[in-house]
């Protein structure tokens, strides 16, 4: 295979017209997944949970597969899964000293059972694939209004708690002080966080979640520090990543995953950038136009 | 403004202090002195209504202590805030406005105007709009006691808010404070290791060291 050839196989945009409308349900899924994925990240940087994400989306792997090996519903599957991984981090590791190792004994466990459970599964190769690394064709309606549903129940949870999380994530002590019910907070983002995974793993696949639910906010945090601004930006930089990928794969028979991984890959860099050049030019300077006292 | 009366706090076998018995009048400046483990912030979360007593009473401006009181504002002792956090330093000073109320971030003129007006009075308004993880020390800690003075409060609690800052910083911290005693007549009970810079400005001083009956002594 020459170089040409891999190209067009990477980018092929034949019958464009003609596909676009048979991915519909895949770009609305892609818009509201990144909605998602942008909003969440925000405290999952806030509260450095980027290893919890990448532990709980290879459990909701797990669910998935066995969900394909039993005939039943793959996006129960991995919401199971990936509430089942949220629910014992949140438990075992609520310690922050002890959340890595807890994630770190959770994580092969996870893919370990998945790997048995894709081995027994005797269907087509593509279903397996498509749970690592992900898939837009398989997104008919039903699942679309399965993913529509959880997607919304993330994103009320989300409002109704920003507030008192941001607080709770920024310092935990004066936030008790002040009324904020910190560990419960703390635990019922967890499963927040699972189903925002779970959602995440079906449109990109359980390898690549991180590429939604930590690059967008990782970039946009680079940016601004403005509390309202920073998750409009990291909400935006998701969507355009997945969107984005969907409308440059939809011509090849590659995943969706590397475009929508290289998007938010250069977006981030895009950031870093743009912040190096903000912190050069003072952010950091301080108004003369007041004197301490 | 803080009446405790016969108060003991134990966690299981061991007990932290007893027969404490103590009031703190509206302006009075009590400084609480311990060696590590004494009790000094469990004393102040009992205040906070984060911690409840094992025997005796406590009330604070008359009331049994409750969790995020309007009346009683906390400076905790100064920790670097996490990485990646997107917050400002006026945020931070609003968090102590309304962070504890439920949904997002709303835009408030009557907010605003007031967190403008804390943070002019620490001497914190010129880096009001840098992100939190690029403060100093010493920066932190001023927008922490505007966070605190937020909500106007009456009784003001510091545990350590001078850990880890260099002499200068614990001396202008230390001045803020003792300032908003004179002018708003604020009670202040500050937990420190740091005798230098606060005795010269306590009425009293409660020290926790002895592990028995623990005794307010004049400073």
């Amino acid at each position: 295979m020459n170089l040409h050839e891999i190209w067009g196989e990477i980018f092929n945009f034949a019958d464009y017209g003609a596909l676009l409308s048979l991915v519909r349900n895949s770009l609305i899924a892609g818009a509201v997944l990144g909605l998602v994925g942008g909003l969440a990240g925000t405290f999952v940087i806030m509260r450095d949970l980027p290893f919890a994400v990448h532990g709980i989306s290879e459990l909701s792997f797990a669910g998935a597969a066995a969900a394909l090996l039993l005939g039943t519903s793959v996006a129960g599957g991995s919401i199971a899964g990936a509430l089942v991984a949220a629910g014992l981090i949140g438990v075992l590791g609520a310690k922050a000293r002890d959340r890595g190792s807890v994630i770190g004994v959770l994580m092969p466990f996870g893919l370990g059972l998945g790997v048995l459970f894709l081995a027994l599964y005797k269907g087509r190769a593509a279903n397996k694939f498509g749970i690592l690394t992900g898939q837009i064709v398989a997104v008919d309606t039903p699942r679309l209004s399965w993913l529509l549903a959880t997607s919304a129940v993330v994103l009320v949870c989300l409002a109704v708690m920003w507030r008192p999380l941001s607080f709770a994530s920024l310092d935990p002590d004066v936030a008790a002080a002040r009324g904020v019910p910190v560990r419960a907070l703390s635990a019922v983002f967890m499963l927040v966080l699972g189903l925002a995974v779970a959602v995440s793993v079906q449109i990109v696949g359980a390898l690549l979640v991180l590429a939604l639910i930590c690059t967008p906010a990782a970039a946009a945090v680079r940016v601004t520090a403005s509390p309202v601004l920073m998750p409009l930006l990291s909400a935006s930089l998701a969507t355009v990543s997945v969107v984005g990928g969907i409308l440059l794969s939809i011509g090849s028979s590659i995943p969706i995953s590397p475009y929508v991984t290289t998007i938010s890959f250069l977006l981030y860099g895009v950031c870093r950038a743009a912040g190096a050049v903000r912190t050069r030019r003072g952010w950091t300077a301080r108004r003369p136009d007041t004197v301490p006292t | 403004m803080i009446a405790l009366h016969d108060a003991a706090l134990s966690y299981g076998e061991r007990t932290l202090w007893r027969g404490l018995t103590l009031h703190v009048a509206a302006g009075e400046f009590l400084v609480v002195l311990g060696s590590n483990g004494s009790g000094k912030t469990s004393l102040l979360k009992v205040l906070l209504g984060l911690q409840r007593l094992s025997a005796g009473t406590v009330t604070v401006n008359g009331r049994r202590p409750r969790r995020g009181s309007d009346l009683v504002g906390y400076v905790p002792q100064h920790k670097s805030v996490p990485p990646h956090t997107p917050l400002r330093a006026r945020d931070l000073v609003r968090m102590g406005i309304d962070g504890h109320r439920w949904g997002p971030w709303r835009p408030q003129g009557e907010t605003r105007r007031r967190v403008e007006d804390v943070l002019g009075d620490v001497g914190a308004a010129q880096f009001a709009d840098v992100p939190v993880e690029l403060l100093s020390g010493g920066e932190l800690q001023r927008v922490r006691i505007a966070q605190a003075l937020a909500t106007d409060p009456r009784i003001l609690l510091c545990d350590e808010p001078l850990a880890s800052l260099d002499a200068e910083h614990q001396q202008t911290v230390t001045e803020l404070i003792a300032r908003r005693r004179r002018t708003h007549n604020t009670a202040i009970v500050f937990v420190t290791h740091e005798t230098a810079n606060v005795l010269p400005h306590a009425d009293r001083v409660l020290d926790l060291a002895a592990p028995h009956d623990s005794a307010a002594l004049p400073a």
